[in-house]
């Protein structure tokens, strides 16, 4: 190899390095949503009296990871159905289709998304329109006669079935 | 003074050769006659600069912060120059679609895309996903319900790929949640990752149409001949070409004029989607929809037959991807004229269409519940009939009128019920009722939720539904009128 082809190589292949080393950072300030911590945890909705048996409710509580600068958008909303004495469900507020939150409507019993029209049973499970599948739940337990539910990624629905962020 | 002026000048000229770089490109020769019809590509290029100057006034006043991000945009609402600014960046991205559509409707009837041009439209069909992409993710910046709601909507569209949907979903809004990662993670990329790609390209788009000219209008009868025609092209030049500037750009310097003119009246007389509420995820009285250049996916997204979705969302976009990649190298010769090219130009007829009557539908988005609708009044039904009093007020209290209309009132979703008496027998009311429609996707089931005393009124109620019945009272035109 003679001098000149030796410093052709010796400047692209340094070239080289410095772009890979710059795309270093790039490259993970992009996906370090993939290797951040995915705390979940139980938050306190209210006392169980709150709640009547029968009767669906929107509840709010704070996501696992609210930045102070999070603002509003630290909240998650989901929707709070009391069974019977001990028995919870909590619904997603998050229409299987798209995303875009569903609502309650207390005279007919169903839950309406307002983008595309999906509805759901009041036991969360598809009635009409294009979700692919019911709503999904969050855990919820009784603890010291509080509710409690556990925070979750916002569900995502594919053609594998419901996966969680 | 002017002898200074001068003296400056070409001192600066001499130093630093500008005439020299920039005369030849602005005096190369181009073929003649090239006419309006060439003035979209130059009009695009004009709005992405007028963009990013209001973009970069924009940033003087916002704060990308999902917490305040709200706040600075009512901020920047409330006082008149920083509504007009607003304004002006929403209608300059507008234009820029527009305009990039138009550019590309007329290369394509023209088929300027032929040999020698093929990456001209490879790297515009990437200039055009780049700019979707920032007119998305700069509504989003907007951060009221609708972006918030946007954000989720994106993510769950990426979430539909199997196996590495969840973690583009992830890299989307920057965690499991929407929240303080998410709204800068989005400003970054409309501000500084999907621009530098977008200059990058509009750099390399601008420099292919300097080194291969642009096309000449297409005549009947001369093919492209790849291999003779670049030959044939610099002959042509040489024999009629004529000076760039100032015999061609006078249209693109012109139109681009116009097109600041027209943003500019748009921005004082109309106005940029208005601010929604808050971005509270929590907050579910909300109607989130697309800004009007994607009202056409959107309403794509709810006519759709049920259980073709999820390959429409992963396969479509490859799909319409691979077809606008593919067409320079499947017809990269041949005829140009769109009088020999039938097909072509029924082609963008057909997509045009599609896309319009798409679009027309979002707008109207008869699928989803009309929250809105007020009650009907008691009036519509006959007096006496005590059962169809309270029929009408169930009606609305149980939700059908989210998605029934009667007399104008009411959703769009399921079939309108203002004659239903005359079609259904009151037994097969009970039974549509009680078991929901029986196409997928349509009326629910009411028959687990619903009272026999409630059945029985409705039912009542809807067999007051008779052009005979209703001629009498004609009630409902007197009393409030329609929904709006």
């Amino acid at each position: 190899m003679d001098r000149r082809k030796f410093l052709t190589r010796l400047s692209i292949g340094l070239s080289s390095l410095i772009a890979a080393l710059i795309a270093v950072p790039v490259v993970g300030s992009l996906i370090a949503p993939f290797f951040t911590e995915k705390p979940r945890v139980w938050r306190d909705i209210g006392p169980i009296d709150k709640f009547k048996i029968g009767e669906t409710s929107l509840v709010k509580f704070e996501d696992a990871t609210n930045r102070s600068w999070s603002g509003p958008t630290s909240k998650t909303g989901a929707w709070l159905r009391r069974q019977d004495k001990k028995k919870f469900k909590v619904f997603s507020i998050n229409c299987t289709h798209l995303g875009c939150p569903v609502r309650w409507i207390k005279g007919s019993k169903i839950f309406l998304c307002p983008c595309h029209g999906g509805v759901y049973y009041e036991d969360g499970s598809r009635a009409a329109g294009p979700p692919p599948t019911g709503l999904s739940q969050y855990p919820v337990r009784v603890n010291k006669g509080r509710v409690q539910i556990l925070t979750s990624p916002i569900p995502i629905t594919n053609i594998l079935g419901e996966n969680q962020l | 003074m002017k002898k200074i002026f001068k003296k400056t000048w070409n001192w600066i000229d001499d130093r630093s050769g500008l005439s020299e770089a920039i005369l030849p490109m602005a005096k190369h020769p181009v073929p003649p006659g090239s006419g309006w019809w060439y003035v979209f590509g130059s009009g695009t290029a004009f709005c992405l600069s007028l963009q990013v100057v209001t973009g970069i006034c924009l940033a003087l006043l916002y704060q990308p912060s999902s917490g305040t991000a709200y706040q600075s945009l009512k901020f920047i609402n409330n006082f008149p120059l920083g509504h007009f600014l607003r304004n002006l960046h929403f209608f300059g991205a507008s234009g820029m679609i527009l305009l990039m559509g138009i550019h590309m409707i007329r290369v394509f009837i023209m088929a300027s895309y032929k040999y020698p041009r093929e990456m001209h439209w490879i790297t515009g069909v990437i200039l055009l996903l780049l700019t979707v992409m920032m007119g998305f993710t700069g509504q989003m910046l907007r951060w009221d319900a609708d972006g918030i709601w946007a954000a989720v909507v994106a993510a769950e569209q990426a979430g539909r790929i199997p196996f590495i949907g969840k973690f583009l979903a992830r890299f989307l809004i920057g965690g499991s949640t929407v929240g303080g990662e998410t709204l800068s993670r989005f400003y970054a990329f409309h501000v500084f990752f999907i621009p530098a790609i977008l200059f990058l390209f509009v750099g390399f788009h601008i420099y292919l149409v300097l080194r291969n000219g642009i096309s000449e209008p297409p005549e009947r009868d001369r093919p492209v001949i790849p291999g003779k025609y670049r030959e044939w092209y610099e002959n042509m030049l040489e024999r009629k070409g004529v000076p760039f500037f100032p015999d061609a750009a006078w249209r693109d310097v012109v139109f681009s004029f116009l097109v600041l003119v027209a943003i500019i009246l748009l921005a004082i007389f109309a106005a940029a989607p208005k601010l929604g509420g808050p971005p509270d995820p929590t907050a579910i009285d909300v109607v989130p929809r697309p800004d009007w250049y994607l009202t056409w996916i959107f309403a794509l997204y709810a006519l759709m037959p049920f259980g073709i979705e999820d390959y429409v969302i992963v396969l479509g976009p490859l799909v319409v991807g691979a077809i606008l990649l593919s067409i320079p190298f499947l017809a990269n010769k041949g005829e140009r004229s769109p009088m020999k090219r039938p097909w072509s130009v029924a082609g963008v007829a057909m997509v045009v269409t599609f896309i319009m009557a798409f679009w027309y539908m979002g707008h109207k988005s008869p699928w989803s519940p009309k929250f809105t609708t007020k009650p009907l009044p008691a009036t519509i039904v006959p007096k006496g009939n005590a059962a169809a009093k309270r029929g009408v007020k169930l009606f609305y209290t149980e939700g059908c009128q989210y998605c029934h209309s009667i007399g104008g009132r009411g959703g769009h979703k399921g079939p309108v019920l203002t004659y239903i008496g005359d079609r259904l027998t009151p037994r097969e009311m009970r039974v549509r009722i009680i078991n929901g429609g029986h196409q997928q996707g349509g009326m629910p089931a009411f028959g687990p939720t619903i009272s026999n005393n409630q059945l029985h009124d409705i039912v009542a109620f809807l067999q007051t539904r008779k052009q005979g019945i209703v001629r009498k009272l004609q009630v409902v035109k007197n009393s409030g009128g329609e929904d709006k």
